[in-house]
């Protein structure tokens, strides 16, 4: 593959204070912090805003009706939902994103219906959406392993010269697995126009940061990939969709991939199956209400006067329509055929699965004969 | 000259083969006119080169594929021929290799991607287990990924450690995964390039210790379908089921079988999943008995699965247990020591001896 594109520029170290362009008052932030991007306008800005809080309220349904046991678990990204926002609305309708199993929200905003996002984890079928009419691969599990794929595509679209830029997403652990190591190291070596896009919650699973890595920033890493690196204020939507955008066009122009490390927070358990309070303090969460991205871009609006009360409520209005109409979604029982696990392992039929699957139809059968008998 | 550069220029005494892998030559198909003699790893490398002259989204590329050729020198001349954004070197990782092809296969490309060596795939297990195998059923069929990944694989060349493995037991126990392993050339040529048209992901083993064996084969050639069994030698007293680098020490057993009165029937699985019961079932039907060979370690192998079918299929045609010659259950050997380990035709006829007959 050659990369005869362009020869980058040889990177430097990231600052070691985040990137910010909102502070938590909501004012303008100016001098260095900004490394230079620009403040985005009040209209993205608002429609970041009107993204992020439908997605909240998505979230709070779907943890609802995860304690309800209408889904299987549910890993939230309240309080991730600038890095989570920025990141899709930097992207053009004919990128691709590659989630993990945090990133719903993402796809929510890139328009996924939330029957088709939630039959993940309701347990209907592992990928309910079709990556193809979306752009966006299956939410990946096992961790790092997505970013290759980001590469692999983001390549295979230089190749055939399309303007195509992939995203993807990783955790502050899965920085950790070798994955992600191949993945920013190939994307480098072939020029690949993709944009990583670590969301440092701090915690994976139960183990902090600390107990992760030794190193400042996980955007320092970037350097020995040569290539450039932000170390980004992940609660800060307007610097994260900033710096986002800003790698997203040097990938579209042919200059390659980019690491951003957005710092931000979990608020929320890792899944309804975890007990926080076992590896952080209440206080250390609720220090970080604070910092909470929506509140503060809020702020940013109000006091531009973007967010009149008929805006507000509009959003609001929005925001709970999308919340009933989940509700409604999950409350109807999903019409399965288990027959269709057979569907779809080979392109072609195999005679050793039609068998098993005649074995099941059989079965299955004989359960409705037998379940009509009782009745 | 290093051991594989011998090897490599098809001097297999020198290199240390054992006698029994490097003699009894497969008899050559019957052919009208005189055809040129094509190695396995000829056939593969012109399968490679047509199949990139045919499709414009096929891709080759991995540790060492480009200028160089491979280092086993599958992929020659392609790199000159096809230019560098269709045949390159890749950096060195395997699970990159698989994973970056995932994502390409999503965008439409076909790759075609080498494992150097087979305990090198290992780095690979998870893109390949968790990602390539179950994408289609993930995705309800929505996203396929048309990949190969060529593995040359196995003993027999006197390697250092880590260079023998027969891996087929972790990748025919992965549904979603098609499996199969060519024992000729004419095979290789025909079966590289259907596993290249499949859409599905294909587990190409390549019999590392077999790539110099020449056919007299004219090419481009279509043999049987790739997922279909063949009957390569017929016989009616015991059918034996190899594939790969094992199917010359079946032939070779049926010789030396045939030399004490016993009429030896040799089928080629080719495929090791899916699995042609039909083709097998026929012909234990006909013998009787069955016997497998491979050269991976025997517990939890293939041989178990072969020995589990063909006894859940023909029990009342069976008139003895099915057999399995096999490699020990040891981490493969030095090679020094890797002709002790390797199934023989002797050891084969000898197991047959074990029956009652
Ligand atoms: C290869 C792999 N190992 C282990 C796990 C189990 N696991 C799931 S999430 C998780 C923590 C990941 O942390 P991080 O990358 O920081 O992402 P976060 O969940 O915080 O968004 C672990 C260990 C996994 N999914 N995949």
């Amino acid at each position: 593959m050659s990369n005869d594109v362009l020869v980058p520029a040889p990177p430097t170290l990231p600052t070691h204070k985040p990137i910010r362009l909102i502070d938590e008052t909501g004012r303008a932030v100016t001098g260095t912090q900004t490394a230079g991007f620009r403040m985005p306008d009040t209209d993205t800005l608002l429609s970041l805003y009107r993204r992020m809080v439908l997605a909240r309220r998505f979230e709070a349904q779907v943890t609802a009706l995860t304690r309800q046991g209408r889904l299987a678990t549910y890993p939230s990204a309240l309080g991730q939902e600038a890095c989570e926002i920025a990141s899709v609305a930097a992207l053009a309708q004919q990128d691709w994103l590659f989630p993990t199993y945090r990133d719903t929200i993402a796809l929510l905003t890139r328009g996924v219906s939330p029957v088709e996002i939630l039959s993940f984890f309701r347990g209907d079928w592992h990928t309910g959406f079709d990556p193809h009419a979306h752009r966006i691969s299956p939410q990946s599990t096992p961790l790092a392993t997505q970013a290759l794929h980001a590469v692999g595509l983001a390549t295979a679209a230089k190749l055939k010269q399309d303007d195509t830029v992939a995203l993807t997403f990783l955790g502050d652990g899965s920085t950790s697995e070798g994955d992600a190591h191949e993945a920013f190291n190939f994307a480098s070596v072939w020029q690949a126009p993709v944009v990583f896009v670590i969301q440092n919650n701090q915690y994976a699973i139960s183990v902090p940061y600390s107990k992760q890595s030794r190193a400042r920033t996980l955007a320092d890493r970037a350097i020995g990939y040569g290539m450039p690196g932000y170390y980004v204020d992940g609660n800060d939507v307007a610097a994260m969709y900033a710096v986002v955008t800003a790698a997203v066009e040097r990938a579209r122009a042919g200059h390659g991939p980019t690491l951003i490390e957005g710092l931000t927070y979990r608020m929320e358990a890792h899944t309804n199956s975890d007990d926080p309070t076992r590896y952080r303090e209440t206080s250390e969460t609720a220090g970080w209400l604070d910092h909470d991205p929506i509140d503060r871009v809020e702020k940013h609006l109000d006091r531009a006067g973007a967010l009149t009360t008929a805006v507000r409520a509009s959003i609001a209005a929005e925001a709970e329509a999308l919340a009933t109409a989940t509700r409604d979604a999950m409350n109807e029982t999903p019409v399965l055929d288990p027959l269709e696990v057979f569907d779809h392992v080979y392109s072609a039929a195999r005679p050793a699965l039609l068998e098993q699957r005649a074995f099941l139809a059989n079965e299955l059968a004989h359960t409705d004969t037998r379940e009509a008998g009782a009745a | 000259m290093t051991l594989l550069d011998e090897i490599r220029t098809g001097d297999a005494r020198t290199a240390g083969i054992s006698t029994s892998h490097a003699s009894a030559e497969r008899a050559a198909p019957a052919i009208l006119s005189p055809a040129p003699a094509v190695s396995i790893a000829g056939a593969l490398n012109a399968a490679l080169r047509d199949a990139l002259a045919a499709d414009s989204n096929v891709v080759v590329f991995g540790e060492d594929v480009g200028p160089l050729g491979g280092v086993f020198r599958i992929t020659d001349a392609l790199h000159a021929e096809f230019g560098e954004d269709r045949v390159w070197d890749s950096p060195l990782a395997e699970s990159g290799i698989v994973g970056t092809a995932i994502g390409m296969a999503m965008y439409g490309l076909r790759p075609v991607i080498e494992m150097q060596f087979d305990a090198f795939s290992y780095p690979a297990f998870e893109q390949i287990t968790s990602h390539l195998a179950k994408m289609r059923n993930r995705t309800k069929g929505r996203v396929t990924l048309p990949i190969v990944i060529r593995i040359p694989y196995a003993g027999g060349i006197g390697g250092v450690e880590h260079h023998s493995d027969s891996s087929e037991a972790y990748w025919t126990h992965t549904p979603g995964l098609t499996v199969v392993s060519p024992s000729n050339p004419a095979d290789a040529y025909s079966m590289l390039r259907e596993a290249i048209e499949s859409d599905d992901p294909v587990i190409f083993l390549e019999p590392k210790s077999r790539y110099w064996a020449k056919d007299a084969v004219e090419l481009p050639v279509h043999t049987a379908p790739m997922t279909r069994a063949v009957v390569l030698r017929a016989g009616t007293d015991v059918t034996l089921l190899a594939y790969g680098p094992t199917v010359k020490t079946a032939l070779h057993a049926a010789e030396l079988g045939a030399e004490e009165g016993l009429s030896v029937e040799v089928v080629d699985l080719r495929s090791l999943s899916p699995f042609d019961d039909e083709t097998v079932g026929a012909s234990v039907r006909k013998t009787s008995r069955a016997a497998v060979i491979h050269e991976a370690a025997q517990f939890g192998g293939y041989g178990a699965e072969v020995a589990a079918r063909v006894t859940e299929r023909q029990f009342f045609h069976l008139a003895a247990p099915v057999l399995r010659i096999t490699g020990f259950d040891i981490p493969f050997p030095s090679p020094k020591l890797e002709e002790h380990y390797l199934p023989t035709a002797e050891r084969v006829l000898a197991a047959l001896d074990t029956w009652e007959w």
